[in-house]
């Protein structure tokens, strides 16, 4: 009965759902329940790409990470040009894509996100055959993303979400009480565990090629660094750079500066990675793994005046051209501004020695103590089949304050030079006072304050530097870390002034500087040219005065009729697009060409290199 | 119709054929089925025929990056595609010795557990149309939407969500997917009463599946067999219990079991583990701590695994689902081989249980067994 009753009644029950609402919903008239105050789908989903072009600088990291290989990067000519992006922007194959969203979740720039749009509909081309219809309809999927969808923002990536390493390694250093009693160097270096976990955050987009001036391979020499390859590593380095160890710890780092990490985090520790390969290959070692015999054998002679980075790096490469090198340097080491000029905390003696010796072991001749003048130009023009010139900016700028002869006013480049002597127990004093003024706002002048914080800690036991520079700390040109560590060594920096006057007491020693407010460091055209207020003042109380406004350079050495020959632009010699002077046999490179800076120097000493090379072929 | 089916002679009463049965997908030819030799109704002999399915996934790994398979392994198993990225990512998170933050580990099995609801939500469906209670179908896809749409806000996807990677989960529980997921779970709750009344509780449903291709515990032990279909013979073997991964040790939950080992058991025990996921969630959705939902990991271009071999198994909603895979210390796997739920099920058992059937019963043997072609068709 029971059953009979069921199997009668059941039927009915289906009716209850006649009231209950539907399941399914009708998109997109109705919104989903899940989510009912959104419209279509859910807020983050994985649907269309859009990338802002703009901000987007062509690294391919999400080329690199596609699984399905749907994004391709094509280079095209309406995007903008800028420092530190390639002209590539991805181009998405919705045919292969999988919308997994990886390439969003490694963007270096955040530029790319994803949509909530999915729906890839387009009119069936009327007008195509069997044959082109693929071509027209590819069209269609193969589409490089743009900001369309970008209102509709879904799937996007922030840094917290973001699959890079953002954070670098924290490199080892000194503190601030320890490292200002020696000149020891404060940075520690990273240890081989330390080496490979930086390494690993490189994303290899080859960006900091293009940046460099001698356009190192560096994701070549991080990527064999990261395969703990010290040997591969610093073969690598070595086809570029001749002096890895000087730009391992003192390089103006412009790789760092478009490594496109530094976009969402910290540029990988380029520069520090170089230091870490070529301090853990001992020189015994170079022979073995860089290649030290000539490529060919030209024969021919090479004069290199000056024994600096640039003239260094000349060297290195003509002599594996086959050429018979001879540096002549005016000082007792070769090493040019590296020596003298950058102190020993930041570039140790030792490491400048060892890539000096290991051009040395080319067959580089190194003359030191050498000084040239107009006859000795003439003979040198004469015995050697090509000269290249590359004596630098060694005359320090004056201020023009302190009249003539004027104690306890020196020079930073003399400065300078006189620590690294005393360092090297060449002369048994630096001439320094307990209060002491340093003018400027460039590494050089940080270089200045700091040698002084120690030599004052050393002789007086207390530190009192302070430095004033022209511009605002926006503008400033110094780098980051030496502004932060000269403040934790007690350097006291003073922005926005420029001097007017130098007090003196009744004796006629220096009490002291009066400043005027620097209004602004540059004209309209971005040409040095500092507008001053006089009405705003500050005195400044200082027993000694250390200028740190620029060098100069010095050609006095070259004889008139060469000289008369040359072309000048503000200092800087002319040079056709073979690095010649203009003058048959003399090539210039360094500061006195481009510059200032050593990797600068090491580009243009291969260029000269390379432009005699050519004289020759 | 000759070449499904082939004559092959004549005994005494019938005339035996050979029948092909499948291909169990729909969507594309080349695959699994069954070769029946039929006597009129009767099965005589079973053959399995693997076909090409998935011919590519354990080579395919191998050309990836460690990362980028993330993309490609939920392609493995379409109702539950969570589980292959959680035996992935555990394996190289074995291998690495990393550390997977607590709340990652949570929303991992909360995630697992909501992938196990819209399998078994499948299954019922499965059931449904093999006896053909159409309407079992029909109500259990439109039910697990509301879960693809909770992974939808959740992983940005509805069906391939690659979402857990290793050292925890690609994001973070949005704000009000916590509630709207107990809104759901409670919907699904008062649902189940629903389908018991539809299915459990249907007299037809239990008049056709007792009894239906019964399997003993000693058999199924021998076998291999796992997951509900193990646990319907009376052997309470689950690996979230005897092997924890993810959360599962951290909450309290016992382990349903049935007794009979026949068709309507492995039915029942399925809906009884529904209850347990239900249950799970809500336990975990109340425990689940705040915190990272990622360790660090390092840049996934330059991801290194260290060298080593590594088993890691996990409970799917049809048994042991695990990745063998050998690291060679390279920036991609050495070798992945897959081992799904129903791998020996389909494969082996199949042609013992299924001996002494009738041709109706396969499709329901199936069902019940949740044989999912995937799990072994390469």
């Amino acid at each position: 009965m029971d059953y009979k009753k069921k199997s009668f009644f059941a039927p009915f029950n289906s009716l209850k759902y006649l009231l209950k609402d539907p399941v399914t919903i009708r998109y997109p008239k109705e919104n989903k329940k899940t989510y009912p105050e959104v419209e279509g789908v859910s807020p983050q989903y994985r649907g269309r790409h859009f990338n802002d072009l703009e901000k987007c600088i062509g690294c391919g990291t999400c080329e690199d990470i596609c699984p399905t290989g749907a994004i391709q990067m094509v280079e095209f000519d309406d995007v903008k040009e800028k420092n530190g992006a390639t002209k590539k922007r991805p181009v998405i194959d919705y045919g292969r894509c999988c919308f997994c969203g990886f390439c969003v979740d490694v963007c270096t720039t955040s530029s790319l996100g994803m949509s909530r749009e999915y729906v890839n509909n387009f009119p069936t081309p009327p007008e195509a055959t069997e044959d082109t219809q693929g071509e027209i309809i590819s069209k269609y999927f193969i589409i490089r993303p743009d900001l369309n969808f970008s209102k509709n923002q879904g799937w996007i990536t922030d840094n917290n979400y973001s699959w890079l390493e953002l954070k670098r390694v924290v490199m080892g250093i000194f503190n601030p009480e320890e490292r200002s009693n020696s000149f020891l160097e404060i940075v520690k270096g990273y240890t081989k565990e330390e080496a490979i976990l930086e390494a690993r955050r490189c994303v290899a987009c080859g960006l900091c090629k293009d940046a460099c001036p001698i356009h190192m391979d560096i994701p070549e020499y991080i990527m064999a660094i990261f395969n703990d390859d010290v040997k591969e590593s610093v073969k690598e380095i070595y086809k570029t750079n001749p002096l890895p160890e000087v730009c391992g710890r003192v390089c103006t780092h412009k790789c760092e500066s478009v490594c496109s990490l530094g976009h969402r985090g910290e540029p990988v520790a380029i520069r520090w990675l170089k230091r870490y390969a070529v301090d853990s290959l001992p020189l015994e070692e170079y022979k073995n793994v860089i290649a030290n015999k000539p490529i060919k054998q030209a024969g021919k002679s090479v004069a290199i005046i000056g024994g600096g980075p640039a003239g260094l790096s000349a060297a290195y490469f003509l002599s594996f051209m086959g050429y018979r090198i001879t540096i002549f340097e005016k000082e007792a080491k070769a090493g040019g501004i590296a020596r003298y000029g950058i102190p020993a905390y930041r570039l140790p003696e030792d490491a400048l020695n060892k890539d000096i010796d290991f051009i040395k072991s080319l067959g580089v001749e190194i003359k030191t103590n050498t000084n040239i003048d107009k006859n000795m130009f003439e003979k040198i023009y004469k015995e050697y089949d090509a000269i290249i010139i590359s004596t630098g900016f060694d005359l320090p700028r004056s201020t023009n304050l302190s009249r003539n002869g004027m104690e306890n006013v020196v020079g930073a480049l003399p400065f300078l030079h006189d620590v690294r002597e005393f360092l090297s127990n060449k002369i048994s004093d630096v001439k320094i006072t307990d209060n002491v003024l340093v003018i400027g706002g460039g590494n050089v002048a940080f270089d200045c304050s700091r040698s002084v914080a120690r030599l004052q800690k050393m002789k007086f036991g207390k530190v009192k530097v302070t430095q004033v520079c022209l511009e605002t700390p926006d503008i400033i040109p110094a780098d980051k870390e030496e502004i932060e560590e000269s403040a934790e060594e007690g350097v006291t920096l003073i922005y926005g002034m420029g001097p007017k006057e130098i007090i003196l007491d009744d004796k006629g020693n220096i009490k002291g500087l009066d400043f005027m407010k620097c209004e602004s460091v540059f004209d309209e055209n971005m040409r040095f040219n500092p507008k001053f207020n006089e009405n705003e003042r500050l005195i400044c109380e200082a027993t000694m005065i250390i200028e740190a406004i620029g060098q100069a350079p010095d050609y006095s050495f070259i004889p008139e009729e060469y000289r008369s020959k040359m072309k000048f632009e503000r200092g800087k010699i002319v040079l056709d697009e073979n690095y010649s002077t203009g003058i048959e046999k003399i090539f210039a490179a360094g500061d006195i060409v481009k510059g200032p800076d050593i990797v600068n120097g090491i580009a243009t000493g291969l260029n000269a290199a390379k432009g005699v090379d050519k004289l020759f072929n | 119709m000759s070449e499904i089916l082939t004559y092959l002679g004549k005994d005494e009463e019938y005339e035996v054929y050979e029948l092909f049965f499948g291909p169990n997908h729909p969507g594309m030819s080349g695959n699994f089925s069954y070769i029946l030799t039929v006597d009129g109704h009767t099965i005589k002999k079973v053959s399995p025929d693997p076909g090409l399915l998935h011919r590519g996934f354990e080579k395919l790994v191998e050309r990836r990056l460690w990362l980028q398979n993330i993309a490609l392994i939920p392609r493995i198993c379409v109702p539950e595609p969570d589980i292959n990225e959680m035996v992935y990512s555990t394996a190289i998170e074995k291998l690495c010795h990393i550390d997977v933050p607590l709340r990652a580990s949570y929303i991992r099995t909360i995630v697992l557990e909501m992938a196990r609801l819209s399998a078994f939500l499948f299954g019922f469906g499965g059931i449904g149309g093999t006896t053909g209670l159409y309407t079992a179908s029909y109500w259990s896809i439109s039910d697990r939407d509301y879960l693809l749409d909770l992974f939808e806000w959740l992983t940005g996807a509805r069906v391939y969500h690659m979402y857990i990677l290793p050292g925890g989960v690609r994001r973070d529980l949005p704000n009000g997917w916590t509630e709207k997921l107990k809104e759901t779970i409670d919907y699904l709750q008062k649902r189940l009463n629903e389908y018991d009344r539809l299915i459990y509780n249907n007299p037809l449903v239990i008049k056709r599946l007792k009894g239906l291709g019964k399997i003993e515990k000693e058999l199924a032990i021998e076998y291999g067999i796992t997951g509900p279909n193990l646990k319907a013979t009376g052997v309470k073997y689950d690996i979230r219990k005897m092997v924890p991964y993810a959360a599962y040790d951290k909450i309290d939950f016992d382990i349903p079991s049935q007794n009979e080992g026949d068709g309507l058991a492995r039915a029942i025990q399925r809906r009884e583990e529904f209850q347990l996921s239900l249950d799970i969630i809500r336990k975990a959705l109340k425990d689940i701590p705040d915190g990272p939902v990622r360790a660090n990991m390092p840049n996934p271009l330059k991801f290194k695994v260290p060298k080593g071999e590594v088993y890691v198994k996990i409970e799917s909603a049809r048994g042991e689902h695990a990745y063998y895979i050998v690291s060679d210390g390279g920036d991609k796997p050495y070798r992945m081989a897959v081992r799904g739920g129903s791998y020996t099920a389909g494969l082996i058992l199949a042609q013992k249980v299924l001996v002494g059937c009738r041709i109706e019963d396969v499709a329901l043997w199936m069902a019940t067994m949740d044989i999912c072609p995937p799990d072994f068709d390469r």
